[in-house]
């Protein structure tokens, strides 16, 4: 019950923020909401579903160059398009989920990643349409004003949150963390564990997919050095551990932390992913809960 | 006759060299149980370090510093990362593997971004241990470069393979990937045996990062695409299974030479990554794996 007053407080918070600060500030924490719910999306799969998805950027780059592609080719009005991008990331995201949740560990995780590299290949051969290593300009933006960009993502950031953390306290939820934990035994207690599992990585995808189309809206191009490459996925991983896995909300707090942080860092240039990277993996290693889980701990709770 | 030839030459040297580079990665993952994601990082710091020296030291001063490199890489990555992990007790069992997986990809990343701070992103090429070119037969022209690199690839894994079957620490090797707790009932050390596949698996990470730096060249944006590519090659192969990594890798080198030679450069990686997509839905053991 704290955590939601917590929650609502800071949400009503950063919601005036508008009213105070610059364009710029508002600018960088826009890109971290969207962020964020690619991480709170990850953290469905990995700290509840026990699966490692490389390649969060495969949903992602799905819903980002759908909804792109709509938009300069057909000429879709936005919310058309954001709905059509998310709509082939579930699809992408179930083609690619039904053989590969048959494997396990390493294997799915490898697959994942392989589905992004043949995206990005994917987008280099139909470069006619795509844009290629360049990417594509849109001609609609979601808004030119920053103030309201920024209250479309966090209210999109809020809902996405609070109906995956729902989920993830719902007794589906529970049964998820039962087949992530123990898939023999959750099998034994006469639970589908592919079911719930494909069920996940659909969720998953309609997130991260809606997301990826919204951001592709918010900065009127898409290319894949911003939603597909793999970089943009290790960032995703790296928010969820270090906000803490298996939160939800931590997710999102780690990647606004990361965002934020690697444009503070800017001056360092080429140093400042080494730092970031490095401070990861300090909280990895000496903090394995993140920071929420860190905190809740301290609190002698457990989520 | 010459572009086949070129082909079967060309996709000798690549794979020999992909062998080499994959080799010991699976040899960690069948021992220790470890998937060390910071090797492309551990290649390109050997590479760089050969690149950096041969020009005060000469071509094998600089070979041999860059072997030396990879060897310390390897075991700062194991002190550092893996085994911390390991032994952490706020760490849950059952999800050690994915915070090892996490942990060396950090520091892959780490490692790249240090790299390219101190010698650029661009790419560097190591100067080879033999200049020259030979003709062969058919008109087929080669550096003498190529041919040293696939023979030192393949005199390495020969030398593994004596190692692992003709001797007895070897074989305590082979015994620890097969049944860990068999050996400890035995007398052995577990951790000394960790200690011998990192030091084995530096040494072989140190020579194929020299040697790939000599053949192709690297630049620090490579450490990912490296480690991608000896995962899947792995992958392909059997995760843990030394014969089948190097089938696999033969199958992947020369997918790519006749790809990049018949259809376009450009394409290179596609058919094998299709390959890999393919058989580990079929077989997800792959080639020669165990279950």
């Amino acid at each position: 019950m704290r955590m939601v007053i917590v929650a609502l407080v800071a949400f009503v918070i950063l919601a005036v923020l508008p009213l105070g600060v610059s364009g710029y500030i508002l600018g960088l924490l826009t890109l971290a909401y969207y962020f964020g719910v690619f991480a709170m999306s990850w953290d469905l799969l990995f700290g509840f579903a026990g699966e490692v998805n490389f390649g969060p950027t495969f949903l992602i780059g799905l819903g980002a160059y759908g909804a792109g592609l709509l938009n300069s080719e057909a000429g879709w009005p936005v919310a058309a398009c954001i709905a059509g991008g998310t709509a082939l990331a579930v699809v992408g995201g179930l083609l690619l989920a039904l053989p590969a949740l048959r494997l396990r560990g390493p294997y799915f995780g490898l697959v994942t990643l392989v589905a992004v590299l043949l995206l990005t290949q994917a987008i280099t051969i139909g470069s006619k349409w795509t844009g290629g290593e360049i990417g594509l300009s849109l001609p609609d933006v979601l808004s030119i004003d920053d103030a309201t960009n920024y209250w479309i993502a966090l209210v999109f950031m809020g809902v996405a949150g609070t109906l995956l953390f729902l989920l993830s306290r719902s007794p589906v939820g529970l049964i998820l963390q039962a087949c992530g934990q123990d898939p023999v035994e959750a099998a034994a207690l006469g639970f589908n564990v592919s079911k719930h599992k494909l069920a996940a990585f659909c969720v998953s995808a309609l997130f991260s997919g809606m997301s990826g189309a919204m951001l592709v809206f918010y900065f009127g191009t898409v290319s894949p050095g911003t939603v597909i490459d793999i970089a943009v996925g290790v960032q995703v991983i790296i928010a969820t551990v270090l906000g803490g896995r298996r939160t939800i909300v931590g997710a999102a707090i780690g990647a606004i932390f990361l965002i934020v942080a690697g444009e503070v860092l800017r001056p360092l240039g080429q140093m400042s992913t080494f730092v970031v990277s490095g401070v990861a993996l300090a909280v990895i290693l000496f903090f394995p809960d993140g920071l929420l889980g860190y905190v809740l701990h301290r609190r002698g709770r457990t989520v | 006759m010459t572009l086949a030839l070129q082909i079967l030459i060309d996709g000798f040297a690549i794979s020999a060299l992909y062998g080499l580079g994959a080799v010991g990665f699976t040899l960690m993952f069948g021992v220790s149980g470890v998937l060390n994601l910071a090797h492309g990082g551990t290649m390109l710091v050997a590479a760089v370090v050969a690149w950096l020296v041969a020009d005060r030291a000469g071509a094998y001063g600089g070979a041999a510093a860059g072997v030396a490199a990879g060897f310390a890489c390897a075991f700062v990555t194991y002190f550092a990362i893996v085994k911390p992990i390991q032994r952490s007790r706020a760490i849950p069992a059952e999800e050690k593997e994915i915070f090892v997986l996490t942990g060396t990809l950090l520091w892959g990343i780490m490692i790249q971004e240090a790299v390219a701070y101190f010698t650029t992103t661009s790419p560097h090429t190591v100067r080879p241990l033999i200049e020259g070119i030979v003709t062969l037969a058919a008109g087929v022209r080669t550096p003498t470069n190529e041919i040293l690199t696939a023979v030192i690839c393949w005199s390495a894994i020969g030398a593994l393979w004596l190692l692992i079957n003709r001797t007895r620490t070897g074989k305590a090797l082979l015994a620890a990937s097969i049944n860990p707790r068999g050996l400890v009932l035995l007398g052995y050390e577990l951790s000394n045996i960790y200690l011998l596949v990192w030091a084995i698996y530096g040494v072989l990470a140190g020579v194929a990062g020299v040697l790939l730096g000599a053949f192709l060249g690297v630049s620090s944006d490579n450490a990912g695409t490296l480690t991608a590519s000896a995962f899947s090659i792995v992958v392909l192969g059997g995760l843990g299974s030394v014969s089948g990594s190097l089938i696999a890798a033969y199958a992947v080198g020369y997918l790519e030479t006749l790809t990049a030679y018949l259809i376009d450069p450009s394409l290179r990686t596609i058919p094998s990554l299709l390959l890999l997509v393919a058989v580990v839905y079929v077989r997800p053991q792959g080639l020669l794996g165990r279950r």
